[in-house]
């Protein structure tokens, strides 16, 4: 079989392991709830014969490899079980049905912020890394650093305050519903998605420019230059080919980072996302609802890096050329 | 080119270097590397650049380039390259003249090729760019290159990636990516240091005939004088960032001017008396060995070591020196075969060794900066085997360790320092020390004197034959320098891909007759005399046609 | 061969504690300075706040939402305590359990870390497959599930951070003492017969120090913004227990009245701005510290 193949088939085995892994834990997590689901949906209060009757009508008195396999057999086909928000009652919600327009919301965002972010800051990692030490370094070194450490709802407030109550230009509370217009939705998710991009940009244009300097001080870039390469040259024909994968590794990184940092920025503007979800059904112990959106996050996070990891395997000269 | 030295020296002048000065910046102060140094070179000459490290020899190669390193700076000094003066000109006029005129030979072609990019695409490069030759023509040009250089299938070598060929072969193909544009001036920067003597022998070779064949000028940086005197017309040595002297190859083999040149020659002259013993403290019997469990890296070897001698294992990389040293520590346990010390068997593993066992066999590795603690102070180095196998403490031990300091050949005061305020020849000494603070049988040397200026070499070795006469102890000194081996061993051990292909006393295994291997290993160790390598050739291609 | 001679460090320049901590001190640049002073400041705070707070924790002191003034530095919240002394308070309850949580994080991780990095075999192997899956998982992410499980409780928040970080943790030890176990020098003290202890405690610990303690800096931001965060989104430190993270998402909603407090600044942004301050300061002190010991690699 070809290397790469290999590699590429390899690596998709340890991911789709990894994955396993995690919905194992996710799943594990649950059953440690202390008196189980029933005294936490049911109360304290709840005697034993009605904490019975509650398990084996959610099937919950099975072992819990069964449980395991029908859960996981389930969410394969997208069926993530009954929401327990107002349980006790008759009114079964699907988990899936509320997560649904939740995720497309919080996808919106994340992939709006990408949009913005990715490329800006490619743009100025390599502006900063091709004039390192330079005025414009030093200050962007400074900036970047300051962002990374501030927590992101201040940035948010910071941006609500002067973006939308001082000068209000956008509303400060990132309402959508389905009936939102396309464009509407890009005028109310704009502050989350501007926050979102001032976080992932520093943390991005550092690591790019960390990446672009280790590559740019590789002796072969040297040879390229005392053979009278141009710099434009350099970088577009001996340095690009070889920025594959540190490039790919940094996107994925953020966009992972991405993942979380919607958490707190849709609390912020009360955004209706899949991380507002999660923090509520937390806050409600709605645990069919917590361990989904778990579940979500974690897969979106190993699927980035998953990626990240093939598109430099197969740009690996060494692997696509054997000996 | 020896027989025609005296019309290559004709041309005019090429590059003319005058009052160079160059800074390097560490921690964020200038530091003089490069104090004043003029230089000039003819059209179609070779100018070695000789020194030890430090003496500022990479960076005068790369200044005659009008190039500075990322940290270095030229701040004094004219550099005219064929009237065009480097120094003043822009970066663009200097990257028209870089591949095209002046070519760069890097040390580790390995590294300073692209991995992404086809060997052919990195050689045509600078010729096609600069509108030099057509694409093809180019490609047909380093093709012959290529031929030229006596790589092997020269129609196709080309389309292979760097890491799908080996150093010898790269470092060739780097010279004919050189020579593409057929430029007036070459500069090789150790292009040899990191290869097997059997493959620089090749590549020496190649270098030589393709700069004589187009009358390139050529400055060719090294450490080692027996390879400059192949390949240069002229010699100039240099230390701490000054010329010491300059002369004509010959001349200056013949009779050297300066005090430090002369020292420079010194190791070749050390010759241990050889003294051959029956007596055998350490015998490896058959020995198999392998990391994964497939492939053998020891195969079958069969090693005596007598006591209060010195027997030199030598051989390439990958010969399996190395790993023989793990095998007898007991790093390495054999899969097969035995070792016996002192006529007792040595458990296989280190974990079944007693205390007694350890301090008997001691080592010293080859970089004393990874086998000395950077954290700890000489007293607590030499101070904890003393402790550990001796039970001496406190004012004892300090005596103890002053006494050792002593033995070495160094002052009391050395007593509070730390690793990284020695130089490197006092580091491999302390090394020593440690190694004797255990009172030993057998140090098993790995490769002690190989990352040492050849001044410090000398030094080492001396030292360590002083240590034999007063403590009878026995060394297995494992290297890959015939130099050093002819200077301190008894008897020899030649290993090659595992296995043993010989073991005699010295003076045996240095005289014909030779086994295939090591007739090969020993012809192609450069001498410092300049008819060497055009000698050897005509021998190897005499025994070609025999054969 | 480099072009530069190895430069000898003198002996001279090795002196006391004091005078290096001095002479390093005095090459500091300005920002790590600001770093420096505001990390005490902290620290000072958090150490003597019942002496520095005008009133108590939890302590109702007045009518809510009451404008700054003489008696209440920064105004009150929403139930009339006193925003100023919360504020001091917070310093000891968020730097407090944050720097628990990462003492607890390193004497797990740093531990396991190191000793898997010299004894390899099936227990390394099985520790970093678990904390690769551990890793795979958002911190955040993982965290919000298991205090939704376990309830939320400070012991817990503790836990659980200190749980999910040690995975982290544990990676870098590993790797770095990995580092420094393949040097000679400690294949020298296998050689001679030397117990783990020794060698763990004399020979690695001592060269791996640097990277943990800078790592420690980095790490403790972490887990001090995910507390926050945690806190801030109602998960985390509860009330009544003064804390930045909950107080700002308490104060939320009087961005919209800058008055309120001081002129021009809203309430919100006070404790947002002891966090986003703490965690600068350490950063800018980490950032020198990592250009020191790495010396001018960036410059090649």
């Amino acid at each position: 079989m070809h290397p790469v193949l290999k590699t590429v088939l390899q690596r998709l085995g340890l991911g789709l392991l990894t994955l396993f892994v995690v919905s194992v834990l996710i799943f594990a997590s649950l059953e440690m709830l202390p008196g189980g689901f029933a005294q936490a949906i049911l109360g304290q209060g709840a005697t034993p014969e009605t904490v019975a009757a509650f398990n084996r009508e959610l099937g919950l008195d099975r072992p819990a490899t069964i449980r395991y396999l029908e859960w996981i057999w389930n969410v394969l086909h997208g069926n993530f079980g009954y929401s327990y928000a107002g349980a006790g009652g008759s009114i079964k919600k699907s988990v899936s049905a509320i997560i649904a327009p939740r995720l497309y919301n919080t996808f919106f965002l994340a992939i709006m912020t990408a949009v913005i972010a990715v490329p800006l800051a490619l743009f100025l990692g390599i502006m900063a890394a091709l004039y390192r030490n330079s005025l414009y370094d030093r200050a962007v070194n400074a900036v970047t650093l300051t962002t990374i450490a501030t927590p992101e709802f201040f940035i948010a407030y910071l941006l609500m305050f002067f973006l939308a109550i001082k000068v209000r230009w956008f509303p400060s509370l990132s309402t959508v519903s389905e009936d939102t217009s396309f464009l509407e939705h890009i005028y109310r998710a704009a502050l989350p998605a501007i926050t979102l991009t001032l976080v992932i940009v520093a943390h991005m244009m550092r690591m790019t420019r960390a990446a672009l300097i280790n590559l740019l001080s590789s002796p072969y870039m040297e040879m390229a230059r005392l053979k009278g390469v141009s710099q434009r040259d350099a970088v577009i024909q001996h340095a690009l080919p070889n920025a594959w994968a540190p490039i790919a590794t940094v996107i994925a990184f953020n966009l992972a980072y991405l993942v979380v940092g919607v958490v707190v920025v849709e609390v912020v503007f009360v955004y209706p996302g899949i991380g507002q979800l999660m923090v509520d059904s937390v806050s409600s112990r709605n645990m069919p609802v917590v361990q989904a959106c778990a579940l979500i996050f974690a897969a979106t996070y190993i699927l980035l890096n998953l990626s990240a990891d093939i598109v430099s395997i197969v740009t690996n000269p060494r692997l696509l050329h054997p000996k | 080119m020896k027989s025609d030295n005296r019309q290559r020296v004709k041309g005019e002048a090429l590059l003319e270097i005058r009052g160079l000065r160059i800074e390097g910046n560490s921690d964020g102060v200038w530091h003089p590397i490069v104090k004043g140094v003029d230089l000039t070179l003819k059209r179609g000459e070779v100018l070695g650049l000789i020194g030890e490290s430090g003496a500022g020899k990479s960076t005068i190669g790369l200044a005659a380039m009008g190039f500075a390193r990322p940290g270095c700076r030229i701040v004094d000094g004219a550099i005219m390259f064929d009237g065009i003066d480097l120094r003043a000109a822009p970066e663009d006029a200097k990257r028209k003249l870089w591949g095209a005129r002046i070519a760069y030979v890097a040390q580790s072609a390995a590294a300073s090729f692209n991995p992404a990019h086809r060997l052919i695409d990195q050689t045509v490069e600078t010729a096609v760019r600069d509108g030099l030759m057509t694409r093809d023509k180019a490609v047909a040009d380093a093709i012959d290159l290529y031929g030229r250089l006596q790589l092997p299938n020269p129609r196709t070598i080309g389309e292979r990636y760097p890491h799908q060929v080996s150093g010898g072969q790269l470092q060739r193909a780097m010279t004919a990516m050189a020579m593409s544009c057929r430029p007036d001036l070459i500069i090789f920067d150790e292009p040899t240091t990191a290869l097997d003597v059997t493959t620089q022998v090749e590549v020496l070779a190649a270098m030589r005939n393709i700069v004589e064949e187009f009358h390139t000028a050529a400055i060719y940086i090294t450490h080692d004088l027996a390879v400059v005197a192949q390949m240069a017309d002229r010699i100039m040595v240099l230390r701490h960032g000054l010329e010491v002297e300059e002369a004509p190859t010959r001349e200056m083999l013949r009779e050297p001017r300066e005090d430090y040149t002369k020292t420079l020659w010194a190791v070749r002259k050390l010759a241990k008396e050889e003294s051959i013993s029956d007596d055998v403290t350490l015998s490896v019997r058959n020995v198999d060995a392998s990391y994964s469990g497939v492939v053998k890296v020891l195969d079958n070897v069969t090693v005596s070591l007598p006591r209060g001698r010195t027997v030199a294992v030598v051989g390439e990389s990958g010969s399996g020196k190395s790993t023989l040293a793990r095998a007898i520590t007991g790093l390495l346990p054999p899969a097969r075969g035995e070792i016996l010390f002192n006529g007792k068997p040595l458990p296989r593993a280190l974990k079944d060794r007693d205390k007694d066992t350890l301090r008997r066999i001691q080592m010293i590795y080859q970089s004393a900066d990874t086998s000395l603690n950077p954290k700890q102070t000489v007293r607590d180095i030499l101070g904890r085997p003393l402790e550990f196998y001796h039970a001496v403490k406190g004012a004892a031990r300090d005596r103890k360790v002053a006494e050792l300091l002593d033995s070495i050949e160094l002052d009391e005061s050395y007593i509070d320092r730390l690793p990284g305020e020695l130089s490197g020849g006092q580091k491999q000494r302390i090394s020593i020390a440690r190694a004797l603070a255990a009172g030993p049988d057998i140090i098993i040397c790995d490769e002690v004197t190989s990352a040492l200026d050849q001044i410090v070499q000398e030094e080492i070795l001396t030292l360590l034959m002083k240590l034999q006469k007063d403590t009878n102890v026995s060394y297995l000194f494992i290297t890959h320098d015939i130099a050093t081996v002819r200077a301190i061993s008894d008897e020899i051990v030649v290993m090659h891909r595992g296995k043993v292909v010989q073991q005699g006393p010295k003076t045996q295994v240095l005289n014909p007759p030779f086994p295939a291997y090591t007739e090969l290993l020993l012809s192609s160790v450069p001498q410092m005399d300049p008819d060497w390598l055009t000698n050897l050739l005509a021998e190897r291609a005499r025994a070609k046609v025999k054969a | 061969m480099t072009a530069q001679a190895p430069q000898l460090r003198s002996v001279r320049a090795r002196r006391t504690l004091w005078e290096n901590t001095r002479r390093t001190l005095a090459s500091a640049p300005i920002s790590a300075w600001f770093g420096m002073i505001v990390i005490v400041i902290y620290v000072l705070a958090a150490i003597f706040a019942p002496w520095l707070a005008p009133y108590g924790e939890a302590e109702v002191v007045g009518r809510a939402y009451q404008p700054a003034s003489e008696q209440f530095l920064l105004g009150t919240d929403q139930i009339g305590r006193d925003l100023f002394s919360r504020l001091i308070y917070g310093a000891r309850n968020t730097i407090g359990i944050a720097f628990l949580t990462t003492l607890l994080s390193f004497a797990i991780g740093g531990t396991l870390g190191v000793l898997t990095a010299l004894k390899r075999g099936w227990l390394d192997q099985a520790i970093s497959r678990v904390v690769d899956a551990f890793l795979a998982i958002p911190v955040l992410i993982f965290a919000l599930m298991l205090l939704a499980v376990a309830g939320k409780s400070i012991l817990n928040l503790i836990l659980i951070l200190a749980l999910l970080d040690s995975t982290r943790v544990f990676r870098l030890a590993r790797a770095t003492a990995l580092n420094v176990v393949v040097m000679d020098y400690v294949e020298a003290a296998k050689l001679r017969g030397e117990k783990m202890g020794w060698i763990i405690f004399k020979e690695v610990l001592p060269n791996i120090l640097p990277v943990l303690i800078t790592e420690f800096g980095l790490r403790f931001c972490f887990v001090f913004l995910t507390i926050a965060a945690l806190s801030f989104l109602g998960v985390g430190i509860q009330p009544p227990t003064a804390d930045w993270g909950s107080m700002v998402a308490e104060s939320k909603t009087l961005i919209t009245f800058p008055v309120h407090t001081f002129p021009w600044i809203p309430a919100p942004f006070y404790p947002a701005m002891a966090i986003a301050l703490l965690t600068v300061a350490i950063n800018f002190v980490v950032d020198w510290f990592l250009h020191k010991t790495s010396g001018l690699r960036d410059e090649k």
